[in-house]
This record gives structure tokens, C-alpha cells and sequence, in this order.
């Protein structure tokens, strides 16, 4: 079974070469890059190098840019709606549905007393996946979520984000402690503790591939449909490859709205559990 | 094994400028804390804090305006029941207002029913009185007549006493003169 699929990819792969095109290209379209597609032609970026970081904008950076840019537009507008009248309309009545779940569904059942402090993160993060994930879908836009290097950060601004305010609720000692579940052997302690750090680091670790895999899953599914129809050179091929892509490209929407609601969820659980370790 | 390697490849990277799947570029991370950052302070500022604190006050306006409602009705509720019972009240009281009207009416009529009867025995008892007194005074007049008739009938017969064929007839005359009663 592992074989056939191993040669089919191989016979893939080898028809593609034979037409002249590398496998490469549909990582093209999904990697980072230095330059950004547009319907005029590709747009070079800026290249900086700093203290021997490549610290060049890329498109991941322009798409992240854009997500900053139009949530900042979109919140303006709708906060300042609020100060009008407490009685949304429009944007800010379709924004207000957004935040009162996050703060509703999310924040309130998962980390109970004293929420209030992680909104404005847990908002934020929401905001800018859902962002990042939509911009991935609409032509010629890249999704900076399905970047390992960006899901992994926000994991990681999520681990401390739980770290630190476990620490701050129990103190940094306390915080420790409370780790190691009530009654368990003193022998088994040493190991108790290995286990729970390990465990600290595998939420964010869980956190930053799934919202990677997910968002890049969906996208390479989509270009492999449509690039039967160039590897296998025919068009009877056509309408299944289309309305299946078609099919996956609606997953995606669906998939960009479940996984900003996931990676939100979970981080809103774990920064629940850190707070209160009683339960 | 070209295969294999092509996938190991595809995934791990190496191939293109930016390299594999899995590789992470230090200055993307780099960004994404800045941007993410960024983000964070300037929506907490713009966005999160005052919309947040507008649902807040929303929220506690509407509870505030529901719980007034809520003893507004009770209130009214409390109004009714007490109008209902007032109505009643006055209801009963009306009634016995008719009825003590009532009353009254009756007693007064038999009062009065009372009252006339007694004028209208009053007054038959004058009439009778009146009528006594008068059958007397004509019982005594008629005496007065008849001894008068009877002593000019005397008188008559003494100055025609011739015969008494005469007698007979001058007395039978006067009685048949006299009245019939």
C-alpha cells in the first residue's frame, strides 16, 4: 500500500520532469519567498541583513502586514462606532459577534475568574490568524499561518503568555509546584516533574504544527488537484480536478475559521489550567 | 529511492531560495514578534479596551433596564390588585348603600301606608259620628213632629169630636198623611 503510493508519487514526479516542470513548484506557491506575486508581474522585496539575521521583508511579513493593517482599519471603525451609540451597526455589530464569542465561548468557560486580563491576547491572536488564514485563500495571497516559523512564534508568545500568567496567579514557586498533581508518591516525583515540563513545551509545540499543518495541508491539496491536469495532460480530467479543488477551497474556509477558534481554544485552556491548577 | 529522497526533499527542504517546509527562517520570527506585538498594544489600546468596556456597559445598562422593568411590573401588578380590591370595596358598599336606601323606602311606605290608614279610620269614624249625630238630631226633629202632628191630630179630633165613624177616618186620614217612616 506505502509502496504503490510511493511509486505513483514517483511516476507523478517523473512525468512532471519529463513536461519540463520541477516538483518544486507547488512549494512555490506555498514557501516564503522574497518577492510577491501580482497580477503585473512579481514584485522584489527588500532585502536587510542585521547582525547576520536575514531580516528581509518576505511575503509572509507583506501578508502579516496586511492582516496588521486591516484589523487596525477595521477595529478603528468599529470602536469608534461604539463611541457613538452602544448600539453596533454594520462592521462593528459583525466584529462585536466575533469578540463575544471569543469572550463568551472561549475565554469565560476555559479560564473562569479573572479572564478579563487575557482578552485582549487571546483576541488578538484570534484576529490575527483568522486574518492571515482568509488572506491565504483570496488570488494572489499567501497564508503567513501556514509558516512554520510563524505558527511556532505564535506558540511560543502563547507559551509564555500561559507561563507568565501562571506564575503571576501562583506564584513563581507555587506555580511549580503546582504542577505535580496532589497525591502522588514521593519516589515518583523526580520523574512527575520531567514528565510535566515535557509537557509544558509539547502544548505550544501541539499548537504551532497543527495550525501549520492544517493551513498547508489544504493549499497543497488544492494545487496537486489542479496540477493533474497538467502532469497528466489531458482534459477529461479537468472537471474532477476543478470540482474537487473547488471542494477543498471551501474545507479552507471553513478550516481558516476552525483553526483561529482551536489555536485561541487551546491556548485560553492552557492559560486556564496554568491559572487555576486546582482543577 | 529517487522518490523517497524527491519527498524528503519536498519536505525538508533545500531545494528552493527559502528551503524546505520545516525550515524556519530566524527573521520571519524576528517580524512575526514585532508585528504580533505591534498588533497586540496598538488593538488593546484602539480596539480591545474600549469596546470591551462599551459591552460591559451595555450589558450592565440592560440588566439595570430589565431589573427596572421587571419591579415597574411587579409594580403595576400591585396597582391593579389593589384597584381590584378597592373596587370591590366600593362595590360592597354601594350595595349596601342600595340596600340601607332600600330599607328606608320600605320603612317609609309602611309608615306612611300606616299613617293613612289611620287618617282614613279617622275619617270614617268622624263620618260615622257625623252620621250618629245626625240620625239622632232627625229621630229627635221627627219626635218633635209627631208629638206635634199627634197633638194637632188631638186638637182635630177634640174639635171634631162627633162621631167616632169621623174618628176613625180623621185618624186613618193622619196616618196615611203620615210619612212612611
Amino acid at each position: 500500500m506505502i509502496f504503490d503510493t510511493v511509486t505513483a508519487v514517483s511516476d507523478t514526479a517523473k512525468v512532471a520532469e519529463n513536461g519540463g516542470s520541477d516538483t518544486s513548484w507547488i512549494m512555490h506557491h506555498i514557501l516564503d519567498a522574497y518577492k510577491l506575486e501580482t497580477p503585473f508581474g512579481y514584485l522584489h522585496l527588500p532585502s536587510i541583513h542585521l547582525f547576520g539575521i536575514d531580516l528581509s521583508i518576505t511575503k509572509h511579513v507583506v501578508f502579516m502586514w496586511i492582516a496588521v493593517v486591516l484589523l487596525i482599519s477595521g477595529f478603528s471603525i468599529a470602536s469608534k462606532a461604539y463611541k457613538k451609540s452602544l448600539v453596533p451597526k454594520g462592521i462593528a455589530n459583525f466584529l462585536e459577534v466575533l469578540i463575544i464569542f471569543v469572550r463568551d465561548e472561549i475565554a469565560k468557560p476555559t479560564i473562569g475568574k479573572g479572564y478579563e486580563r487575557f482578552l485582549p491576547y487571546l483576541l488578538t491572536v484570534f484576529f490575527f490568524i483568522l486574518t492571515c488564514n482568509f488572506l491565504g485563500l483570496i488570488p494572489y495571497g499567501a497564508t503567513a499561518t501556514s509558516n512554520i516559523g510563524v505558527t511556532s512564534t505564535l506558540a511560543i508568545i502563547s507559551f509564555f503568555v500561559i507561563q507568565i500568567g501562571g506564575v503571576m496567579k501562583n506564584g513563581f514557586f507555587g506555580y511549580f509546584k503546582g504542577l505535580i498533581p496532589h497525591g502522588v508518591p514521593v519516589w515518583l516525583l523526580p520523574i512527575m516533574f520531567v514528565v510535566e515540563m515535557l509537557g509544558l513545551f509539547t502544548k505550544p509545540f501541539a499548537l504551532a504544527i497543527r495550525l501549520f499543518a492544517n493551513l498547508t495541508a489544504g493549499h497543497i491539496v488544492i494545487y496537486a488537484l489542479l496540477g493533474l491536469i497538467f502532469i497528466l495532460h489531458t482534459y477529461i480530467v479537468i472537471p474532477v480536478s476543478i470540482s474537487f479543488a473547488l471542494f477543498i477551497y471551501l474545507l479552507e474556509i471553513l478550516v481558516a475559521l476552525i483553526q483561529a477558534y482551536i489555536f485561541t481554544m487551546l491556548s485560553s485552556l492552557f492559560i486556564g489550567m496554568a491559572v487555576h491548577q486546582d482543577h | 529511492m529517487t522518490a523517497m529522497l524527491n519527498i524528503a526533499m519536498l519536505i525538508l527542504g533545500g531545494d528552493g531560495p527559502q528551503g524546505g517546509l520545516l525550515d524556519v527562517n530566524p527573521g520571519l520570527i524576528v517580524w512575526t514578534i514585532v508585528t504580533f506585538i505591534f498588533l497586540l498594544l496598538v488593538l488593546k489600546k484602539l480596539a480591545w479596551k474600549p469596546i470591551l468596556n462599551s459591552l460591559n456597559e451595555r450589558e450592565t445598562f440592560i440588566k439595570e433596564q430589565m431589573e427596572k422593568a421587571e419591579t415597574a411590573q411587579k409594580e403595576t401588578e400591585r396597582l391593579i390588585e389593589e384597584n381590584k380590591a378597592s373596587m370591590a370595596k366600593a362595590d360592597e358598599e354601594a350595595q349596601k348603600i342600595i340596600a340601607q336606601a332600600r330599607e328606608l323606602a320600605e320603612k317609609l311606605q309602611s309608615q306612611k301606608v300606616e299613617e293613612t290608614n289611620e287618617k282614613t279610620k279617622k275619617m270614617i269614624d268622624d263620618a260615622v259620628a257625623e252620621i250618629d249625630r245626625k240620625n239622632k238630631e232627625a229621630m229627635n226633629n221627627l219626635r218633635e213632629q209627631v208629638a206635634e202632628i199627634a197633638v194637632n191630630a188631638a186638637e182635630k179630633i177634640i174639635r171634631e169630636s162627633l162621631d167616632s165613624e169621623k174618628h176613625k177616618k180623621i185618624v186613618n186620614e193622619l196616618i196615611d198623611n203620615l210619612p212612611k217612616n
